[in-house]
C-alpha cells in the first residue's frame, strides 16, 4: 500500500525520507489510497448474497454478543427480503449510532465471533457490513424512523456529546423529554469525531450521524460548555430534572520521563489522532520518519497505522507485556503488521534522548514476565526516533465533577449501578467515564440508552413502551 | 404506517397474517406465543369428531427438499388432524379467544360426510366464541382414505352439500379450504359458493413423494421400511398456489368471493403478491415451522413499508389489482417485441447466458468480439425468451428491453405495430376476422 521504497515516485516528494518531523511526505494519490474506507461498503448484490447466509438462529448468539442487543437475525432477514429500510429501523431502535458501530465495532470479538458460521466454517456472516448496508440506505434517505412521544415537559441535561451522550439524548427526546446537550468542544461526536481512525469513518460520517441523531428534535445543543469550567454540576442538578454525564476520559496518562514536555516530537497519541481527524489536508500534517508508539491498546495501533499511512518510514510499537495481553484485537494487530508496523514486547520506556530540542531516540529496559510481574532483565536497548507517541491510557479528570458533589469514584472512574445511576441521586453516567466501561463505542451507546430509560422510569413514565 | 387491518368475510384481525391450520396452531401454548409475536390470526389445527383420539406415526412425519445452504424450499408431511381430545381443544380455543379478542380465531374442521356428524361438532365449536370455521377438504393423506379431506374436496357436489349442512346449522362464517389435487380449481370454488360458503382458502398440500432412499429402495422418509405419499408445501408450491388463487379471483362465477391465500408464503413480498392477486388474508405454515413465529415481524414491517412507499394506505387499495392483468395466452400481444441487453459494466463474464442460449435456445449470444471474451446479444436471433436473464448470476445485468423504434432484424418487420393477439392473428385458422 505504501510506496516509499519506490525511488521514482519519491523523487517528486522531496520530504519522503526527510529526517525529523515533516509534512507532505506522500503524493496526493497515496494519501487518498491510504486513508480510503478500510472496509468498503457492500453493493446491493453482495448484501443479498451475504444476507442469505444467515441462518436466522433461535435466540441468536450474535444478538447476545452485541452490547446494544440489536436483533441482528431480523435485520438481515429484512435485507434478504428486500427491505433494507425496515432492517435499518430494527438496528436504530436498539442502537441509534448503528451506523458508526457498523464501521468501528471490533465485530471479530463481538457479534461475528459469536456467529454460528464462525464456529462452523470460520467465516461468520459479515454482520458489520450488512449493518452498514442497511443503515447507509436509511441515512441516505435523509430521514430517521423515530417520532417523539408527546412532550412531557421534563428537562434533562446531558453533558458530553460522545456516543454515550448522543444515545442518551436521542432516547430521552424520543420519550418526549426536553434535552439540553452540553459539549466542551466545537463539534459533537466525541471520539467518533476526534478519535476513531480516519479510514474507519470516511467522508465526514461522524457529523452526518450527529445530524441524523439530532433530527429527532427536542435536543438543544450548547457547545463550548465544559463541566468544571463554565458549567457547574450543582447548578445542573438544580435546574434540570436529571443529569447524565457522558464526558469520556479527557485526560491522558503521562510517561513520566524527562523531556516528555519539552522535546519536540514527543506527544500524546490521542492528540495526534485528533489533529489528524480534524485536518482538512493530510499533506499538511507533520509526521516523523521514525516513529515509536508506546502502548498496547487500540489507540496505540491506530496511532501507529496512521503514522505509517501518513508516510513514516519505520514505525515501532513498544509494549511492556506480551502479545496475549494486548488490548488491541488479533484483527487490529494484523492490520498494523500488514502495514509494516513492528511490535516489540516486554520493553519498558526508560528515557528519552534529544538533540537541539528534538527527540532522537527512546531507550527501553528489557523485562521478563514472571508470575504476572515484570522483572528487569538487566539489559536495555535504544530505538532511533524522531517522533514518540504515548498511548498508555486515558483518564477521567475527576475534579471537573466539582468539589461539592460526592460522586463515588473507583479506579479513576465513576461508579454506577446496573441502571447507570451514580451515587448521587439525579445524576446518571455512562460511556468511558464509568467503571467497567469497556472503552468501546457500542458500550457507550448502550450506557446512554439504558440511562435514558432509567431516567424516564425515575420521572414516573410508564415502562410499557419498552 | 399503512393500515394493515383486515376484515375477511366478516372476520377481523389487526393484520392479514394468519397461521394456517397445522402444528403451529395445534394448542393454546403455540397460539398464545404466536399472538404475542404479532400474528393477526390463526386457523386452529383441524378438529375431528369426538371419539378415540387420532393416532399419528411415531417415526418421521415430515420430509423436506433443501436449496443451497440447506434452505428449506419444499416441505411435506404425513401428519393427520389433531391427535388431542376434542374437549381439550375446545376449552383452549375458548380461553384463547377470550384472552385475544382482537385476533382472528378460526377453527378447522373435518368430520365424516354425514349431516349428523357436522351438526354434532358445529354446536360446541360455536360455543367457544371463535370467529368462524374452515372446512378442511384438502388433506391429501391418511384422512382422504377414510372418505374425508381431499376425498370430499375433489368432488364439487360433496363440497356444495357439506357447505349447505354447515350454513344451515351455524351462524359462523364458513371458509372452505380447497385441495390443489384437482384438475381445475374453479369447480370446487364454484361449488363452495353455490353451497353458500362465505369464503375459500387455498391451497392445502399437494400429493407428493419427497425422495427415494436408494439403499432401502423406499420412499423417504420411511417408517419402518415403508413410505407413503404426503402433502407438499413451502416456498416451492407458491407458483401453483398463486395461479389457483388468481383463477378463482377472475372467474366470473366466483368474482368477489373472499379468498384466503396459502402456499409457500415466507416473506412480506410473497404475501403482497397473494393479496395483489385477490387474497383478502394470507395463511402461513411452513415458514413458521422453519423459522419460528418471529418472522411475522419482518412480514408486518415489510408489507407496511412497501405499502407506504407504493402509496397504498390500506390493503383494499391493492387487493386484486393484479388480477385484471391476468389473462389467457390468446390475449397476449404478439406484436410486442423485447430483446435481451447485457450491461457490459455489470457483466462478470461467466458466460452462463451463452451456454444456455447457445445449447438450448436461439443461439442469440456471441461469446467474443474481435477475439476478446465478451458476451453480446445478437438482435437478429434473439426472440426475447428471458432464459439468459434468468440464468445470469448478476442482478439486472441482463434485462429485456421493449423495442419500439426501427426494424426487427430477426423478422424484418417494424418494431412499432398495433397490438395483435392470437384471436386475430393471420396464422390462426379460426381467427375472428374483422370483416366477418
Ligand atoms: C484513538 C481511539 C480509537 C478508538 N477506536 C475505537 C474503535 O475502533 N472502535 C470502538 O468501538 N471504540 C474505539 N475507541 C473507543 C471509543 O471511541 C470510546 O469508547 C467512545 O467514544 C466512548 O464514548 P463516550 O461518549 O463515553 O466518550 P467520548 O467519545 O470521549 O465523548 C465524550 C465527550 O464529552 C466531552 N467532554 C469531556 N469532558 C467534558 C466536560 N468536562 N464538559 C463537557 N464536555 C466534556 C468530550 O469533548 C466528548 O465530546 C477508540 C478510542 C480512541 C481514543
Ligand atoms: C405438518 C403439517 C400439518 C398440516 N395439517 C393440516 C391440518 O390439520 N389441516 C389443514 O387444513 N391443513 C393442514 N396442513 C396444510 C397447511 O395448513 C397449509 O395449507 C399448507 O402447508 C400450505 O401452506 P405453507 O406453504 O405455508 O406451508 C398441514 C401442513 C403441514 C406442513
Ligand atoms: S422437532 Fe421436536 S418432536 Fe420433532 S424430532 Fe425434533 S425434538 Fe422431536
Amino acid at each position: 500500500m505504501l510506496m516509499q521504497q519506490d525511488g521514482t515516485r519519491s523523487a517528486d516528494r522531496p520530504n519522503r525520507f526527510a529526517k525529523g518531523l515533516a509534512a507532505d511526505r506522500l503524493t496526493s494519490a497515496e494519501y487518498a489510497e491510504n486513508f480510503a474506507d478500510l472496509h468498503p461498503p457492500l453493493t446491493t448484490h453482495e448484501a443479498f448474497v451475504e444476507a442469505e447466509r444467515c441462518y436466522f438462529c433461535h435466540e441468536p448468539p450474535c444478538q447476545k454478543a452485541c452490547p446494544t442487543g440489536i436483533d441482528i437475525a431480523m435485520f438481515i432477514r429484512q435485507i434478504a427480503a428486500g427491505n433494507a429500510l425496515g432492517g435499518a429501523e430494527t438496528i436504530f431502535s436498539a442502537n441509534v449510532l448503528g451506523g458508526m458501530c457498523a464501521r468501528v465495532c471490533p465485530t471479530e470479538t463481538l457479534c461475528e465471533e459469536a456467529c454460528v458460521r464462525e464456529t462452523a466454517e470460520g467465516k461468520p456472516v459479515k454482520i458489520g457490513l450488512l449493518q452498514r448496508y442497511a443503515t447507509d440506505t436509511m441515512m441516505g434517505t435523509g430521514k430517521q424512523p423515530f417520532k417523539r412521544a408527546p412532550v412531557t415537559g421534563r428537562r434533562i441535561a446531558v453533558v458530553g456529546a460522545g456516543p454515550a451522550g448522543l444515545a442518551c439524548a436521542h432516547k430521552l427526546a424520543e420519550l418526549g423529554h426536553e434535552v439540553t446537550l452540553f459539549e466542551a468542544r466545537d463539534r459533537l461526536g466525541g471520539l467518533n469525531e476526534y478519535g476513531i481512525a480516519a479510514y474507519k469513518t470516511v467522508e465526514g460520517f461522524a457529523q452526518k450521524e450527529v445530524a441524523f441523531v439530532l433530527s429527532i428534535g427536542g435536543i438543544e445543543v450548547r457547545t463550548g460548555r465544559r463541566l468544571g469550567d463554565n458549567l457547574d454540576i450543582a447548578e445542573l442538578r438544580r435546574d434540570y430534572d436529571a443529569v447524565f454525564l457522558g464526558i469520556g476520559l479527557a485526560g491522558v496518562n503521562k510517561l513520566r520521563l524527562a523531556g516528555e514536555n519539552s522535546l519536540q516530537g514527543v506527544r500524546d497519541a490521542v492528540d495526534f489522532i485528533a489533529e489528524l481527524r480534524q485536518a482538512g489536508d493530510l499533506s499538511s500534517l507533520p509526521v516523523g520518519r521514525k516513529v515509536v508508539v508506546i502502548g498496547g491498546g487500540m489507540t496505540a495501533i491506530d496511532a501507529a497505522v496512521q503514522s505509517k499511512r501518513l508516510g513514516a518510514d519505520e514505525v515501532t510499537i513498544v509494549y511492556r507485556r506480551g502479545e496475549a495481553e494486548m488490548k488491541a484485537s488479533d484483527y487490529e494487530r494484523e492490520l498494523a503488521r500488514n502495514d509494516g508496523v513492528l511490535i516489540r514486547h516486554f520493553a519498558v520506556p526508560k528515557s528519552l534522548e534529544g538533540e537541539a530540542g528534538n527527540v532522537t531516540g527512546l531507550v527501553c529496559d528489557r523485562v521478563i514476565p514472571k508470575n504476572g510481574a515484570l522483572l528487569p532483565a538487566g539489559e536495555s536497548f535504544r530505538i532511533e526516533a524522531d517522533m514518540v507517541l504515548s498511548a498508555i491510557g486515558q483518564i477521567l479528570i475527576a475534579d471537573r465533577l466539582g468539589n461539592t458533589e460526592s460522586i463515588e469514584i473507583a479506579g479513576g472512574r465513576i461508579v454506577v449501578d446496573a441502571e447507570r445511576r451514580t451515587s448521587v441521586p439525579g445524576i446518571w453516567a455512562g460511556g468511558d467515564c464509568v467503571v467497567d466501561g469497556e472503552d468501546l463505542t457500542v458500550v457507550a451507546v448502550e450506557d446512554g440508552k439504558q440511562a435514558a430509560l432509567s431516567i424516564d422510569r425515575s420521572l414516573g413514565r410508564s415502562e410499557e413502551r419498552w | 404506517m399503512a393500515d394493515l387491518r383486515t376484515n375477511f368475510a366478516g372476520i377481523r384481525s389487526p393484520n392479514p397474517f394468519w397461521l394456517a391450520s397445522a402444528p403451529p396452531t395445534d394448542k393454546a401454548y403455540n397460539v398464545t406465543r404466536a399472538f404475542e409475536a404479532g400474528w393477526g390470526g390463526v386457523v386452529w389445527k383441524t378438529l375431528g369428531e369426538d371419539g378415540p383420539p387420532i393416532v399419528n406415526v411415531s417415526g418421521p412425519r415430515y420430509g423436506a427438499i433443501h436449496g443451497p445452504d440447506r434452505r428449506v424450499i419444499g416441505f411435506n408431511n404425513i401428519e393427520l388432524i389433531t391427535d388431542r381430545p376434542l374437549d381439550v381443544n375446545l376449552r383452549e380455543i375458548k380461553q384463547v379467544k377470550r384472552d385475544w379478542p382482537d385476533r382472528a380465531v378460526v377453527v378447522s374442521l373435518m368430520v365424516p360426510c354425514e349431516e349428523e356428524a357436522w351438526k354434532r361438532i358445529l354446536k360446541p365449536v360455536e360455543e367457544t366464541g371463535c370467529d368462524g370455521i374452515e372446512l378442511n377438504f384438502g388433506c391429501p393423506h391418511g384422512m382422504s382414505e377414510r372418505g374425508m379431506g381431499s376425498a370430499v374436496g375433489q368432488v364439487p357436489e360433496y363440497i356444495e352439500m357439506v357447505v349447505r349442512w354447515c350454513k344451515a346449522n351455524t351462524r359462523m362464517p364458513v371458509i372452505v379450504k380447497l385441495t390443489p389435487n384437482i384438475t381445475d380449481i374453479r369447480y370446487p370454488a364454484r361449488a363452495a359458493r353455490a353451497g353458500g360458503a362465505d369464503a375459500v382458502s387455498l391451497i392445502n398440500t399437494i400429493t407428493s413423494i419427497m425422495q427415494v432412499d436408494l439403499e432401502r429402495m423406499t420412499p423417504a422418509p420411511h417408517v419402518d421400511g415403508k413410505g407413503t405419499h404426503g402433502g407438499f408445501c413451502g416456498p416451492a408450491v407458491k407458483p401453483i398456489a398463486l395461479n389457483m388463487v388468481a383463477q378463482i379471483a377472475r372467474d366470473p362465477e366466483t368474482r368477489g368471493f373472499p379468498i384466503s391465500g396459502i402456499g409457500g408464503i415466507t416473506t412480506w413480498r410473497d404475501a403482497a403478491e397473494f393479496i395483489a392477486l385477490g387474497s383478502g388474508s394470507v395463511q402461513v405454515c411452513t415458514a413458521a415451522m422453519t423459522y419460528g413465529f418471529r418472522i411475522v415481524t419482518e412480514m408486518i414491517s415489510g408489507l407496511s413499508d412497501w405499502m407506504d412507499a407504493a402509496g397504498h394506505a390500506k390493503l383494499a387499495d391493492f387487493e386484486g389489482r393484479a388480477t385484471r392483468n391476468f389473462t389467457e395466452w390468446e390475449h397476449l400481444n404478439l406484436n410486442y417485441v423485447a430483446k435481451a441487453v447485457i450491461d457490459q459494466d455489470l457483466c462478470i463474464k461467466c458466460g452462463r447466458c451463452f451456454s444456455a442460449c447457445e445449447d438450448t435456445s436461439h443461439q442469440a449470444i456471441a461469446a467474443s468480439v474481435n477475439g476478446v471474451r465478451k458476451f453480446v446479444v445478437k438482435d437478429e436471433e434473439c426472440v426475447g425468451c428471458n432464459l439468459c436473464v434468468l440464468v445470469c448470476p448478476v442482478e439486472n445485468c441482463i434485462t429485456l428491453e421493449h423495442r419500439t423504434q426501427g426494424i426487427d432484424p430477426r423478422t424484418g418487420l417494424p418494431y412499432a405495430q398495433p397490438p395483435l393477439d392470437w384471436t386475430r392473428h393471420p396464422n390462426n385458422p379460426t381467427a375472428k376476422r374483422a370483416a366477418e
